[in-house]
This record gives C-alpha cells, sequence and structure tokens, in this order.
C-alpha cells in the first residue's frame, strides 16, 4: 500500500483545481454534509431539469479525499438522471468499502477513489459528498432536507 | 545526531539517557510502513513503559480478585495493591492523605463527578461557572450539562493571538455570582501553560473553588496540589504512561467531605436497608462498583517508574524537543503555528496553506510518524483561529530530536505532494 495508490494524479489534480466549486444560481436544492471527526464541511447545489442533473456545484473546506471526490462527482452526475446519479452512488458506495469491487470503465476517473479503502481512516473523507448527495437525490421536498452527517 | 544538535541541547538534558529508556518502552522498537515508529501522540495517548506491562500482567497472572471485600490472601494482595497505587499518586500530587484521591475512569470522569456532585447541588439560578476558550470539552460539556440542570451560567475568559490567557481578563469575569473556576494547567490543542498559581490565588481571595485540568500537565511537569492550593485537580493515566481506563481526582478533604455520593453501589456504603443507607468514608464514597484494579496498579507503576528517573533531565530534554519541533517547522512555506504560547510544553499544533491536516497525517504515517489531526476535542479554539483543524505533534522524553527532524521532512513531504512541486 503506497501513499500514491491514495493520492493518485487525478486526485491531487481536482483537489488543486476542484471543479464545479462554488455557489449555483437558481439551484433547486442545496443540502450540508459535515463530517464532525474532522471538520470537514461541504453543500451541495443542485439544478434539475425535469428529472435530470442539469447542473450542480459544490462549496465547503476538506482534505484533499474529500475535495477530490466532490470535484469528480460533480463532473460524473451531471445530466444523469435520479436513478442514475444513485446508482452510481451505489457503485462508488461499494468501490469505496467492498473489497471485491472493481473499477470498470463505466466509473470512468472515479476509478480513482478505489484507492482509498486501504486507509479506512479516510473512507469517509470520500464519502460523504456522495452520501450527501444520495440525501439530495432521494428527498422528495428539497426546502426540508436536514444536514448530512457522516457520525 | 549532529555534533552542533547535540552542542545545543541544555546541560541537563545530556545527562539523560534517551536510549536506555526508550529501551524500557517495547512499542518504540517496532515499525510503521516499513519505517522506525515515530510516537508524537503523546497528547493524546502515551505509550507504557515495561514495568506498566509488567505490573498489570503480575496483577492478572497472581493476585487479582476483588478488592476490599475478602479475608482471603488474593483478596488482601489486590486490596494492598490497589491502595498501594493509591499512596503513590497521594505522594506524586502531594495529597494531604489518602481521603484525597479518589480513582476515576480519567480526567473525564472526574470533571463530570465534581459538576454533578460538588457544583449541582451548590448552584442556583443566575450562578455562575467560569471556563477559558481554551478547555478541551470535557471540561466544558460537563459544566453545561450542570448549568442545564440548575439555570447556572457558563462564563468563558478569552484567549488572544498567541493561545495565550491573561490572568486579568480572568480576574475580570470573577463576579458576585461565580461559584468555581475550572481550567487546564495545560492546553491539550495549544501546549499553553495557563498562570494556574495566580487563577486560583485571585479565585480564592474571591471564595471561588477551583477545579484544574491537569490531563496535560502531569505528564510533563511535577505537581504539587497544595502548593497550588486548588480545590480539585484531575488527571487521566493513560496520557502519563499509565493504561486507559483509569485516572484520579484530587479534592482537599474539607470540600470532599461535604459532597454527597455521585454514584450508588457497592463499596461506597457503609450499611444498606430499604430504609436507610449510610456511606462510606473517603475516598471510599466517591468509588461505587469493583474499580480498575488492574488500571489503578498500572497507574502505581508509571508513577515508580518516573520516580526512578531523573525527571528534572526528561522535561529538559522535553523542552529542547520542543525547541526542535518550533525551530525545524519553522522554514516550511505556509506552515503556521496554532498556539504560540511563551509558556508553553509538550506539543506543537499547526497548520499548512493547501495542505488539509488530515492529508498531513496520513502522509506522516505512511513515513511512520504518528500525529493528531483534528479539531482535538477543542472546537471552540479552531473557531477563535479559524481554522477546521490542526496537525499537532505531541512530545514525551523518550522521543528523539532524529524524530522531530522526521517529522518536519516528512510535512515538507506532504506540502510538496499537494502544491504540485512533486513529492
Amino acid at each position: 500500500m503506497e501513499l500514491k495508490d491514495l493520492y493518485r494524479d487525478v486526485i491531487l489534480d481536482h483537489n488543486r483545481r476542484p471543479r464545479n466549486f462554488g455557489p449555483l444560481a437558481g439551484a433547486s436544492t442545496d443540502v450540508e454534509g459535515f463530517n464532525p471527526l474532522c471538520g470537514d464541511r461541504l453543500t451541495l447545489h443542485l439544478r434539475f431539469a425535469g428529472d435530470r442533473v442539469e447542473d450542480v456545484r459544490f462549496e465547503g473546506q476538506g482534505c484533499a479525499i474529500s475535495t477530490a471526490s466532490a470535484s469528480l462527482m460533480t463532473e460524473s452526475i451531471k445530466g444523469k438522471t435520479r436513478a442514475e446519479a444513485l446508482a452510481l452512488f451505489e457503485r462508488v458506495h461499494a468501490l469505496l468499502t467492498d473489497d471485491s469491487a472493481t473499477a470498470d470503465d463505466a466509473l470512468g476517473k472515479l476509478a480513482a477513489l478505489s484507492g482509498v479503502r486501504e486507509f479506512p481512516a479516510r473512507v469517509k473523507c470520500a464519502s460523504l459528498c456522495w452520501h450527501t448527495l444520495a440525501t439530495a437525490l432521494r428527498s422528495p421536498a428539497p426546502a426540508a432536507i436536514p444536514a448530512v452527517s457522516t457520525e | 545526531m549532529s555534533e552542533t544538535a547535540h552542542a545545543a541541547r541544555p546541560a541537563a538534558a545530556r545527562a539523560f539517557d534517551l536510549q536506555a529508556v526508550r529501551r524500557e518502552f517495547p512499542v518504540l522498537a517496532r515499525s510503521v510502513h516499513g519505517h522506525p515508529l515515530a510516537y508524537l501522540d503523546n497528547g493524546a495517548s502515551s505509550q507504557a513503559p515495561r514495568a506498566v506491562i509488567d505490573a498489570v500482567d503480575e496483577y492478572a497472572r497472581r493476585h487479582h480478585a476483588n478488592v476490599h471485600r475478602g479475608v482471603h490472601t488474593l483478596s488482601e494482595e489486590a486490596t494492598e495493591l490497589y491502595e498501594g497505587a493509591r499512596d503513590l499518586v497521594v505522594r506524586w500530587l502531594n495529597a494531604a492523605s489518602r481521603s484525597e484521591i479518589v480513582f476515576t475512569r480519567g480526567a473525564t470522569e472526574a470533571v463530570n463527578l465534581v459538576a454533578q456532585s460538588y457544583a449541582r447541588p451548590l448552584l442556583r439560578p443566575g450562578d455562575e461557572i467560569l471556563i477559558t476558550h481554551l478547555e478541551h470539552h470535557a471540561n466544558i460539556v460537563p459544566w453545561q450539562m450542570v448549568c442545564a440542570q440548575t439555570g447556572a451560567k457558563l462564563v468563558v475568559a478569552p484567549i488572544d493571538a498567541r493561545g495565550e490567557v491573561d490572568p486579568e481578563a480572568v480576574e475580570a469575569l470573577m463576579g458576585p455570582r461565580t461559584r468555581l473556576l475550572a481550567c487546564a494547567h495545560v492546553s491539550n490543542a495549544l501546549g499553553t501553560v495557563l498562570p494556574v498559581e495566580r487563577l486560583i490565588a485571585s479565585a480564592r481571595a474571591r471564595g471561588l473553588a477551583t477545579l484544574i485540568d491537569g490531563a496535560q500537565a502531569v505528564p510533563h511537569m511535577r505537581i504539587d496540589v497544595r502548593a497550588l492550593g486548588c480545590d480539585f485537580y484531575v488527571f487521566s493515566g493513560h496520557k502519563t504512561f499509565a493504561p486507559t481506563g483509569i485516572g484520579a481526582l484530587y479534592a482537599r478533604e474539607a470540600v470532599l467531605e461535604r459532597m454527597p455520593p455521585w454514584q450508588g453501589g457497592g463499596d461506597m456504603i457503609r450499611t444498606v436497608s430499604f430504609e436507610n443507607t449510610t456511606y462510606n468514608t473517603l475516598p471510599y464514597r466517591f468509588e461505587a462498583g469493583t474499580p480498575n484494579i488492574a488500571g489503578a496498579v498500572g497507574l502505581g507503576a508509571a508513577i515508580e517508574f518516573l520516580d526512578s528517573l531523573d525527571l528534572g533531565a526528561a522535561h529538559a530534554h522535553e523542552r529542547a524537543l520542543l525547541d526542535r519541533a518550533h525551530a525545524a517547522l519553522a522554514p516550511i512555506p505556509g506552515l503556521r503555528l496554532i498556539g504560540t504560547a511563551r509558556r508553553k510544553l509538550g506539543l506543537v499544533s499547526f497548520v499548512v496553506d493547501g495542505v488539509h491536516p488530515h492529508d498531513i497525517g496520513t502522509v506522516l504515517d505512511q513515513d511512520g510518524i504518528a500525529i493528531r489531526t483534528g479539531h482535538h476535542c477543542a472546537m471552540p479554539v479552531m473557531e477563535y483561529f479559524r481554522v477546521p483543524a490542526t496537525a499537532r505533534a505531541s512530545f514525551a522524553f523518550y522521543n528523539t530530536f532524529e524524530e522531530i527532524d522526521r517529522l518536519a521532512a516528512s510535512v515538507e513531504r506532504a506540502r510538496r505532494l499537494f502544491s504540485g512541486e512533486g513529492g
């Protein structure tokens, strides 16, 4: 287990230059995620067009894993339907926690997260944004979404 | 170690046989991820010397039985070991007698005991408990709970940009309704040594009770509770080379005598009937149930081990480690120390621009270096310095200058990795 398995170039790049970072005009859903153990906080902004994620951006502060995971997530779910995005959440969740899960081409850049499960203390860092996303996708009433916590 | 570094060490540290001391701590010989372990997380929990490990082992192999109960040999031996450990704590803190030392699970439980058994019956709505901004959650939350129960108010004395507590600012908050001052002796997040001598004297002059959280002080300095003059002093065994789950409350006998029991159960009673129960004498009135006998035995062994060292030299070595850490970390671009008090002990807390403390922690771990990252159970301190978390390296006398240099090199490696300069 090498440091480079965790901090792959894609992760380092998305940490230094997070994509889709900042507020989102006309967001229909804003959900907060919080990891009380490390103090990571992020807010996910989503705008839907019908059932599709038309645009998504995030804000907050966190470690390299948490920032890169959120950045990669926003890239990968844009344009997807709720069901497709939830399916992706399930895939990534398995990748982070299940040793038998493998990354295939469908995951694209998200495969870079597969090294995280070798660092159990850091799994929550990578999964915070995804749990936040799942909450947003499953919630029928955007206005009443409580903050998501990984604890 | 280089000659220059050696020459820079204070005279007292030279007499300290560091390698011999290190050999007493078995865990220091192990490696982590292919590197020799550099254990710099002593503020969270320190490692145990062979003497402690052996004492606990010997207790389990030969002497275990319940205490204060049996007439059989093992129970008498266990009782003797348990009370012998208490006597060692009495002497270690310079308490007046056995009656003044209550064994607890640790500093946290000791604070809760004082909050519930001393403060709760005393407090009236509008009364105040005074703490400082740099307290560990264990010296905040028990007071918030008792405030909620009684209608009392928690008053917080400020810290400044160095992480120091100005005693005048604390004294200015000691008002007619203040009942108790509770503060750390040494800050776990910043390393600040608080001016507790003056604060205790000021509080006493105004008739306030005082509780000092010594969890981070006891491992690094000689404590004399009677010279301090506080009413309560608490510490944890596992931060001072003993096992987890054991700690102690020192309480002045005159104060403890007036306090009602905290938890009910066996050992804390004299007689029990369904109509009336009479309570045991001090300190047993505050030790309901079978105590952590093995832990107490381990704590006693830790104190004996510390007594066998030249502690003056050990503490001088710790100060030299801290100086070395400040010097070694200073050149790292974008590194900011959190906590720059003029009186500081045992640890460096820091952040690095563009690198989250958790990533620093992971990089260091891969280099075999154990540090703590996070809010250190002191969220108000993090909020004051406007950081979500810090990286904290905390020392014990068994640490080496080489480990400090490895710390600095590894932090620089982390900085380069995340800044894109290459790891």
